[in-house]
């Protein structure tokens, strides 16, 4: 009995202590990265090309944040509707060559003729905030978006940003991932996103 | 009764912190999972904007890193007040991006060099004249693909 009793234990205290001082070095060295964010394509050096100046959505932000779409000075709020109207116009004469059946727009012969050839042209000064060219950059993804989950939930009865996501996961086989690549294509087909950033000072 | 005697003298027995190591070692854990090392400590304000169309960048090593916004405070003395440019380490001018660039490109191994992304981490009160100045040195050597980096959250918190 008593020699069992004398078995010394190790004393394990301050193994909370080391573990402590692991977790606090990888406290102070890590950090969580904020990585996500809006993507987009800077033009490379290409020929200028004359476009009709009815499919172009002429967007401008001063110096003070103010937006001004197509001569008019609106509220950003208002931006999403305008551009998804801007888009999903569809204006060509239904006997000609670029009629868009797809559009549900108001088919105003002034505004675009369809959306493929609708083009967004963002201009901004040197003293725009870079808040304000997020959120406008953000507005117009978001009218992009909903007219491409809205074509999705048509054609395949889903929305366009489900079809992104199960495209990215990691988890999606092959063989559907080049089903939805084909799907996405042509949803990115029928609503292209054509965005211009002229330089202006 | 002296049962009831003995254990009143008796002292309180000690809670036992041999749980203690494991928890703290889940929380080591849990940290060294969700985070990631910085590779360059920030120089400059870095309140990202608020945006909601948001995409993932998903591969750290296809990710350039570029940096904008008002030196902090320990370094608006030497460097002034007015957004700079953070490449790595050190501040920067708009036309050393460029080069910056380059450099990032040759260190990637060739299958990644034309799957690059640059992101752009850029403070919301900067402006665009420094924004267009760097997206031209961009353009000037072919870095095409950009990621303006934010927070996930309503755009218009941007706009105050």
């Amino acid at each position: 009995m008593s020699s069992r009793e004398e078995v010394p234990k190790v004393n394990a205290g301050s193994m909370a202590d080391i573990a402590f001082l692991l977790l606090i070095f990888f406290l102070v060295t890590t950090s969580i990265e904020t990585d996500a964010g809006i993507n987009r394509m800077l033009p490379g050096d290409g020929e200028s090309v004359v476009i009709p100046q009815r499919n172009i959505l002429p967007i401008l932000i001063n110096g003070n944040d103010e937006l001004m779409v197509d001569g008019e000075v609106i509220e950003i709020k208002d931006l999403k509707e305008l551009t998804i109207a801007f888009l999903d116009n569809g204006g060509e004469v239904p006997e000609g060559r670029n009629y868009c059946e797809y559009c549900q727009g108001a088919r105003d012969v002034l505004s675009s003729d369809n959306p493929e050839e609708a083009i967004v042209s963002l201009m901004n000064n040197r003293e725009t905030s870079y808040g304000a060219y997020i959120t406008v950059q953000n507005e117009l993804a978001a009218a992009y978006s909903t007219l491409r989950n809205r074509e999705a939930q048509r054609l395949f009865k889903t929305d366009f940003t489900s079809l992104e996501e199960r495209y990215l996961n990691e988890e999606t086989s092959a063989a559907e991932k080049i089903k939805l690549k084909e799907k996405i294509k042509m949803i990115q087909g029928l609503y292209p996103m054509k965005l211009s950033e002229a330089e202006r000072n | 009764m002296s049962k009831f005697a003995k254990k009143k003298d008796g002292e309180l027995p000690a809670v036992s912190t041999a749980s203690l190591p494991d928890i703290v070692f889940m929380l080591l854990f849990f940290f060294m999972t969700v985070t990631v090392m910085k590779d360059s400590s920030l120089k400059v304000e870095n309140t990202l904007p608020n945006a909601s169309e948001i995409k993932k960048l998903e591969k750290k090593d296809r990710v350039i890193y570029i940096y904008v916004g008002k030196p902090t405070p320990e370094f608006a003395s030497k460097f002034g007040s007015e957004p700079k440019i953070q490449l790595n380490d050190k501040f920067a001018g708009p036309s050393e991006v460029g080069d910056y660039i380059l450099m990032e490109r040759a260190k990637k191994s060739q299958d990644l060099q034309n799957v690059l992304t640059t992101a752009l981490k850029v403070d919301k009160n900067a402006n665009m004249g420094l924004i267009s100045d760097i997206k031209q040195e961009l353009r000037e050597v072919n870095a095409l693909k950009v990621n303006y980096t934010t927070y996930d959250g309503d755009a218009f918190n941007n706009l105050q």
